[in-house]
């Protein structure tokens, strides 16, 4: 069955391949899955997963990443860097409007920025390095920064910074403007109508500024909120796409062997989804070195991969996945070795004290996988216990510290400064936020090593800081790393160019086409 | 029994203002808060981040303040915004509504006929193949899981056979009218409707039956067999009347369930009913829309339970109002 899904996958992948060398063909309607419904598609201000899915085809950023994470035109249409790495100048796309037919111009960037500062946790971190953003003319950009910063031209993805109208925003309270209900953007579909609870339906850009784009008339998102039910939506042809998690990963193998069913894993390699078990640094057996380092013997993480994921996963070797940038294996790597993990308990000292395990609240598959962790650690001597919650008592417990072992994926975003750094560095220590530093991981070393990592200049010097910066750490185990995951994205065959940046259909739809 | 009626609605308003302050309480009790479900939706956040979604929920505030504004709210019927959807509670629950009440009546009304005439054939002919397979069927549909029973109707119907739509109200995009809506909707609420109904169609049927069996014994049944009445007039008129006063009780029960009882069959069937925005409400910690939602399930079944009363004496006018 494993290899039949990898079959499929390749195939898949083929065929997409295939797909850029025919005709594409104009019109159509897709129906997609969109879960849980979001809470709002005004994505400066909401960034929860199905926002940035829905909101990919209403908004755009400048700057748009192919699967190997190089840059793309988007918005803008070219960009240059000073040779001290401190300047970068956009030229921004002539002749793009909003959906209200307003012009876009390099005041909306300017706005933008500012907007993002006070209202997009993410955005603020990485504009921190930012001194200010010169509009010299309509369509140039000029964003000067206090001191190199590597990753910068990677931030400008629409789901990190997307391009927010000015004459829409400007003096107003952002977060109880009507106009979050009825988004405008400058993407290739525009938001038609909502009805909650059901569906989300897009429209074609009429006037669109790339000609011919976008193929399909109408995009429908439906809001079902039972896994099987998905599937079934799916079987049964009512649905076109389920975009990666919209069914348990058990399934994935069945509907992958349907008719006309395409299976892709492509698509999220700018997010890199990484998941590990956050461990306690503070207190308990979990704050031992050599404890961690049992955990990591312990665990069986090609089952994990092979068993729970339907090898829909790649078992991870450290803090970096292998899709981002600067990943190295040559690190000190953990087998699965019972033996191994007893005999570091043994000299852990660890005497049996109760450990709770909290399993991340997202599905049947998570659950699984939390029990079967939970057999790993029984079967070397660790008294493991689950600790049930539903999501707003896993963040509760997570952000107060409140646990041993817990479950969780992180995105990566293409760079360690971005994705990585953030769960490591001591500076990120703060109660009261599930995604930082969790565990409480302390190390001035690992501190300057991510600081230096992202001012170094050129490239050459940050892949030497973050090379060392993985060996440490994996020597350390501050956190348990599991899978770099897949949510394979499964549509009928005839949907063609679904899937054709680092960021899947977040992208959103514009070089879609149906094969009627 | 106008009085009657006043002196009872005077209460409920004080019971729902208990129940108010009471899932208030409870509510936050629950760990975990709106702008931490944001925060961790988000996959990343920071302080501010989540200081300024507490400002925004007004949970900044000491709890005793928000109460105080919220019950306030409520006796001026306004029952607050739900900063996570962006629109005012009122409005979510009336949009959504609709759709519970068309779903929970049509599965009220299918359960309450065909388990009544279910529980009505079985007692008419105890002890014979037939009595036995209504029995053992109801026993069955009273035992399986609801979800279970959803799914393999989907399965059977929609997979399988490809009669029904397995999910949503109607069909997305069609934009049916006039006949065609109503049909299209039909089709669609014909496996929701069933699978809830089946387990109280199961109750009644099996109430229904030990009920008229109960009767049947009784004097007055004898005389008027004596009396040389029909015996279809005897099943009606002397025997089905009196057997139905416990079950009006169940269903005056059932029907408090209307309203919010919906949740998993909502949920399966992509019901966009009120059932759902309950069960998100409580998983997003949204407060104001989940206390919204309990509020109007509550007057709901204030408002049957009174009605439930009234039935009791058009079934059985020996039966008095009093309070």
């Amino acid at each position: 069955m494993l290899k039949r899904v990898l079959l499929s996958l390749l195939v898949a992948s083929a065929l997409s391949t295939a797909a850029f060398a025919q005709e594409p063909k104009s019109g159509g309607v897709v129906n997609a899955v969109i879960q849980p419904e979001p809470p709002g598609l005004m994505v400066g201000l909401v960034q929860n997963g199905p926002t940035q899915m829905v909101a990919g085809n209403i908004y755009e950023g400048l700057l748009r990443y192919s699967p190997k994470l190089e840059p793309l035109p988007g918005l803008a249409e070219s960009w240059s860097v000073s040779e001290d790495g401190k300047i970068y100048t956009f030229k921004l796309r002539k002749g793009v409007t909003w959906h209200d037919g307003k012009p876009f111009t390099s005041a909306d960037v300017a706005f933008s920025i500012d907007f993002l500062k006070q209202t997009h946790p993410r955005a603020r971190g990485n504009l921190a390095q930012l001194d200010k953003v010169e509009t010299p003319d309509d369509s140039t950009v000029v964003f000067t920064l206090k001191q190199p910063f590597g990753p910068f031209l990677g931030i400008f993805e629409v789901g990190s910074l997307p391009m927010i109208p000015k004459h829409i925003y400007e003096g107003t309270d952002y977060k109880t403007n009507p106009a979050n209900n009825t988004p405008i953007g400058t993407g290739p579909f525009m938001f038609k109508e909502w009805q909650k609870g059901s569906f989300i339906r897009l429209v074609k850009n009429p006037s669109y500024y790339i000609k011919g784009k976008p193929y399909l008339d109408e995009i429908y998102w439906h809001v079902i909120p039972d896994a099987a039910a998905r599937a079934v939506a799916f079987e049964t042809g009512k649905i076109d796409i389920l975009p990666g998690g919209s069914v348990e990963n058990f399934d994935v193998p069945r509907l992958s062997k349907l008719k006309n069913v395409c299976v892709t894993g492509a698509g999220w390699e700018f997010f890199s989804p990484h998941s590990w078990l956050w461990l306690n640094n503070r207190q308990g057996p979990t704050a031992n070195k050599k404890f961690r380092q049992a955990l990591m013997y312990a665990i069986d993480r090609n089952f994990a991969k092979d068993v729970i994921w339907n090898g829909l996963a790649k078992v991870a070797t450290g803090p970096s996945a292998s899709t981002i940038k600067y990943y190295t294996d040559k690190v000190t790597t953990y087998d699965y070795d019972p033996a191994k993990a007893k005999a570091l308990l043994k000299e852990a000292g660890y005497n049996g004290e109760k450990v709770r395990l909290l399993p991340l609240p997202y599905g049947e598959t998570w659950q699984r996988w939390a029990e079967a962790v939970k057999q790993n650690l029984q079967d070397v001597g660790i008294n493991a216990e689950m600790i049930a919650t539903d999501v707003p008592g896993w963040n509760q417990k997570v952000s107060d510290w409140d646990y041993d072992i817990a479950f969780t994926y992180l995105y990566q975003y293409g760079d360690p400064a971005l994705g990585v750094g953030r769960n490591y560095v001591s500076s990120q220590i703060a109660k009261g936020s599930p995604f930082n530093n969790v565990e409480g991981y302390s190390n001035p070393e690992i501190d300057q090593l991510f600081a230096d990592g992202a001012t170094a200049f050129p490239d050459s010097k940050r892949e030497e800081i973050y090379l060392k910066a993985q060996k440490i750490l994996t020597d350390d185990v501050p956190v348990a790393w599991q899978l770099e995951l897949q949510f394979p994205t499964i549509t009928r065959c005839n949907v063609k160019n679904l899937v054709t940046t680092a960021i899947g259909v977040n992208d959103g739809f514009r070089d879609a086409w149906l094969d009627k | 029994m106008l009085a009657f009626i006043a002196q009872r609605l005077a209460k409920a308003v004080v019971v729902l203002l208990a129940i108010v302050v009471l899932n208030f309480m409870l509510i936050r009790m629950a760990p975990g808060d709106p702008a931490m479900v944001m925060a961790g939706e988000a996959g990343a956040s920071d302080k501010i981040f989540v200081t300024q979604l507490r400002e925004k929920f007004g949970l900044d505030q000491p709890l005793p303040v928000q109460l105080y504004r919220y019950v306030k709210g409520i006796v001026t019927l306004d029952l607050g915004f739900s900063f996570r959807q962006q629109m005012p509670v009122a409005r979510l629950i009336a949009e959504r509504l609709p759709a519970t009440l068309l779903l929970t009546v049509t599965a009220f009304v299918i359960s309450l006929l065909l388990g009544v005439l279910f529980g009505t054939l079985a007692a008419r002919f105890a002890g014979t193949w037939a009595d036995t397979a209504i029995t053992i069927l109801a026993l069955i549909f009273y035992a399986t899981p609801l979800f279970w029973v959803a799914l393999m109707a989907i399965l059977l119907f929609s997979v399988a056979m490809d009669w029904l739509p397995s999910f949503g109200y109607e069909t997305v995009g069609a934009n049916y009218t006039g006949l065609a809506h109503v049909l299209d909707v039909g089709a669609h609420l014909i496996l929701p409707a069933t699978t809830m109904g089946l387990f109280f169609m199961a109750t009644y049927a099996r109430m229904t039956r030990a009920s008229m069996l109960e009767v049947k014994r009784h004097d007055f049944v004898k005389t008027a067999r004596a009396k040389g009445l029909r015996d279809a007039v005897i099943q009606r008129r002397h025997v089905l009347r009196n057997a139905l006063l416990p079950v009006v009780t169940l269903a005056g029960l059932q029907a408090g369930t209307l309203v919010g009882g919906a949740v998993l069959t909502e949920t399966v069937f992509a019901w966009p009913g009120i059932g759902r925005l309950m069960y998100e409400a409580l998983l997003q910690r949204d407060y104001n829309l989940l206390l919204g939602v309990f509020v109007v399930c509550s007057a709901m079944v204030l408002a049957f339970n009174l009605i439930t009363d009234l039935i009791y004496r058009a079934v059985d006018p020996r039966i008095e109002f009093a309070s």
